[in-house]
């Protein structure tokens, strides 16, 4: 008895991996039908390496605030308060962005001026080396990517990453926050619970040929500058050749692409 | 066989249990699903693909959509007749198909699937 | 050999029943989690790990303290462990399902979990955890089921098997060193960025693991007829003593690293969790208790009549385990959070549900354990009479 058992077993083991071939092979026979031709947008915005610089001096409460308020808005960012808050881009002071640097005899306003804090979609990101899917991944244009689709919500990434870039969607936003507000941009979607989300670089609004949101909220002061560090000709060059800028914690070896002129 | 009659009696019971669902079917089903097109659907006559294709395998067009725009940057898709369409669920299918509980939730209701696009991508306004 | 779980004292089933029990509120709590989401539990923004990753952390050394029973037998003939490398094996399996477990339970869309494998990315620290802790239970599974019923049918076991234990060994090993990679990899953590991260792991591990198998050795012996041996317990005794004295020296070579080079971000995890840190200071009552929890411990174990006498030695073992729970469990992963990366401080607290989960957790490795160390020991005494 013992032995016939253990060899239907055996057979019943083999025929089940044997027919999950089978389906298989067929399925991927389906999917390899057809060849489907996808583009870029024609007046998409292409660079090499994108940047924004950050010209603190031109930066007031106001300024600053309008820029949180277009990102948000442009991404539906719901306005958690506390602990469990999302925030793509904020502001905080100079002791708290370039931990390390301050003294106690601070050059003139420095120190209480507001520090407008991204993600620094870094050339060298610590974030990407350690996501287990690719949920976020360095596109080569430089822009740090998120694809919530993919994203196994761990927060390895949020770990990772030394800037404190990152949100996770502790509850629903879909049943908590829109519940009481209307998203304010119907073109772009919000986001489930359980993932992590940052600044995306505007990827969407690029594709269309715009500038990033926050920039075109201050575009009349160029608090922010938007542009291509691999383009010697790009004005993001020229404002860092013409002025001394700083980036935050560079001996981490990320490279970061937000530069500030302080 | 030992306990052949509690072993046959345990088979069949699990049988009949497992296979309830289509026992039940067989003798009392629910309508069809009756998917209604909305006027600005209606007048656009055809969807990005032929709907045969569509309604077979819109699924996979959509993952195709997901992977090449947010994870390749292809923004734009050429349909086999060589229209250009916009890679977008919220902006291109819903824009025509504005009616998602008159269109898309019927079938998916019927199968009983609920598939997490919505839980992200916001659902067009319905009257 | 599983119908030998089937049939128990009723304190067996008694304790079954509990852990069930259990089980079942950390179930209960699980879906709760899964509707709200982790909101529902203690992390923040800023503290984005909390205790399910951090008992993840302890486990994994845990589970890799079978090589400590494993190694000097297979390797070393050392003769004393051969009855009890099986019960080294299952508290493997067991602690290594609990691991598994911890991290399901802290995914934000844990229905997505196998996109791990359908997405390899192998500069992940995460995606070789994934494989190293399979693999091991697997491994662990296999050699343990193998050799037990070889045993129970009084034959030798397969030749196959014994690469499969050699195997075992660095990957034991591997299983800790990869989880400590998972914290002293990251540039912005300064207070997990020590390469000693992945000896202090193994370190802790091989005094927790061992302590625990001693007195889950104790406990064996109180309820069943099987002895696994004087002389095995204070061999694993000795081993406990030696880790915990190395786990100690590596905290303290942390600390005088941190001190002595006076750099603030060094410094502060150490001050945050020994002193406080800006009036925070919630782990400080933990730490000091794991420091002193480990102090006597380790005098106990160095004391030959306190270490020989089996009452003594099962409170220093208890005293092990919990200090260690504490440093790898609760302070090492909370810490690393706090200050955050822009300097300011969010410290954490774990909810009712959290603490549920995790209750329910520990249940369900217990209860694995219980099962798989009720068959070993049913089949030794089936072959002693």
């Amino acid at each position: 008895m013992e032995r016939s058992r253990r060899s239907f077993l055996k057979i019943l083991g083999i025929s089940t991996l044997g027919l999950g071939t089978l389906s298989s092979v067929d399925l991927l026979a389906k999917v390899g039908k057809g060849e489907p031709v996808y583009n870029q947008t024609p007046d998409a915005l292409v660079g090499k390496r994108w940047a924004l610089v950050v010209d603190v001096n031109k930066l007031d409460e106001e300024a600053t605030e309008k820029a949180i308020e277009a990102c948000h808005q442009v991404h539906n960012v719901p306005e958690y308060e506390g602990e469990e808050e999302i925030k793509w881009i904020w502001t905080d002071k100079y002791e708290h962005v370039f931990p390390g640097q301050e003294h106690a005899y601070l050059a003139g306003e420095i120190e209480e001026k507001p520090f407008l804090v991204l993600c620094n979609h870094c050339a060298n990101p610590p974030c990407c080396r350690v996501c287990p899917t690719k949920a976020t991944w360095q596109r080569a244009d430089g822009i740090v990517m998120m694809d919530q689709h993919r994203c196994i919500g761990c927060r390895y990434c949020m770990a990772g990453c030394p800037y404190g870039a990152r949100s996770f969607n502790w509850k629903d936003p879909k049943t908590t926050y829109w519940k009481e507000h209307e998203p304010p941009n119907r073109t772009y979607p919000i986001r489930g619970k359980g993932v992590v989300e940052k600044c995306n670089l505007c990827a969407e609004r690029l594709a269309k040929g715009q500038i990033p949101a926050c920039v075109e909220a201050v575009k009349d002061s160029k608090a922010i500058v938007f542009g291509d560090l691999e383009d010697p000709n790009s004005e993001a060059r020229e404002l860092l050749h013409e002025h001394f800028a700083i980036r935050r914690k560079p001996e981490l070896g990320t490279n970061p692409n937000v530069y500030y002129i302080v | 066989m030992y306990n052949k009659g509690l072993v046959i009696t345990g088979i069949v019971i699990f049988v009949v249990f497992f296979t309830s669902p289509f026992l039940i079917g067989l003798v009392k089903s629910g309508p069809p699903p009756e998917p209604e097109l909305s006027p600005k659907a209606k007048e656009a006559r055809l969807c990005v693909e032929a709907k045969e294709f569509m309604v077979e395998s819109h699924m996979q067009v959509l993952n195709d959509w997901r992977d090449e725009a947010v994870r390749n940057g292809k923004r734009i898709y050429v349909a086999s007749d060589g229209k250009e369409y916009v890679v977008s669920l919220q902006n291109t299918c819903m824009d025509c198909h504005n009616n998602k509980s008159k269109f898309c939730d019927q079938c998916h209701n019927y199968a009983g699937v609920s598939p997490y696009c919505w839980e992200c991508h916001i659902e067009p306004k319905e009257k | 050999m599983l119908e030998t779980a089937l049939k128990g004292s009723k304190r067996y089933w008694i304790l079954v029943l509990a852990l069930f029990g259990l089980h079942g509120i950390g179930a209960t709590a699980f879906l709760y989690q899964l509707s709200k989401g982790l909101t529902v539990t203690g992390m923040s923004r800023d503290v984005s790990w909390g205790i399910y990753i951090a008992q993840f952390t302890f486990l994994v050394g845990v589970a890799a303290s079978a090589v400590m029973v494993v190694l000097p037998y297979y390797l070393h003939n050392v003769k004393e462990f051969g009855k009890i490398t099986i019960l080294g094996e299952f508290l493997a399996v067991a602690a290594v399902n609990m691991c598994l477990m911890f991290i399901l339970v802290d995914l934000g869309k844990p229905m997505r979990m196998l996109n791990v494998i359908l997405h390899p990315t192998p500069n992940s620290i995460l995606f070789w955890d994934m494989v190293v802790l399979n693999g091991y239970l697997f491994l662990n599974i296999i050699i343990g089921w193998v050799v037990l019923s070889a045993e129970r049918k009084q034959v030798e076991p397969p030749k196959w098997v014994k690469p499969l234990i050699y195997l075992s060994i660095p990957w034991a090993v591997s299983i800790h060193t990869v989880t400590a990679f998972l914290y002293a990899g990251l540039p912005g953590r300064h207070f997990w960025l020590t390469a000693i991260m992945a000896a202090r792991f193994l370190g802790s591990a091989f005094a927790a693991g061992p302590a625990l198998l001693i007195l889950l050795c104790l406990i064996v012996r109180k309820v069943s007829k099987f002895d696994p041996g004087k002389e095995a317990i204070q061999k694993v005794a000795n081993i406990v003593l030696y880790a915990m004295i190395i786990s100690i020296f590596f905290v303290l070579l942390e600390i005088f690293t941190a001190f002595y080079s006076q750099i603030p971000g060094h410094m502060h995890g150490f001050v945050y969790t020994f002193v406080g840190l800006h009036g925070h200071g919630n782990l400080v009552p933990w730490t000091w208790a794991f420091a002193i929890m480990a102090v006597v411990a380790t005098l106990m174990l160095l004391c030959p009549p306190l270490r020989k006498n089996e009452t003594t030695l099962a409170i220093s073992c208890l005293l092990v385990f919990f200090s260690l729970w504490i440093e790898k469990g609760i302070t090492l992963v909370i810490t690393g959070f706090i200050p955050n990366p822009l300097e300011t401080i969010t410290e954490y607290v774990p909810t009712l549900p959290e603490l549920a989960i995790t209750v329910g957790v520990w249940a369900t490795g217990f209860l694995i354990l219980t099962i798989l160390y009720k068959i070993a020991v049913s089949v030794k005494e089936e072959i002693a009479s």
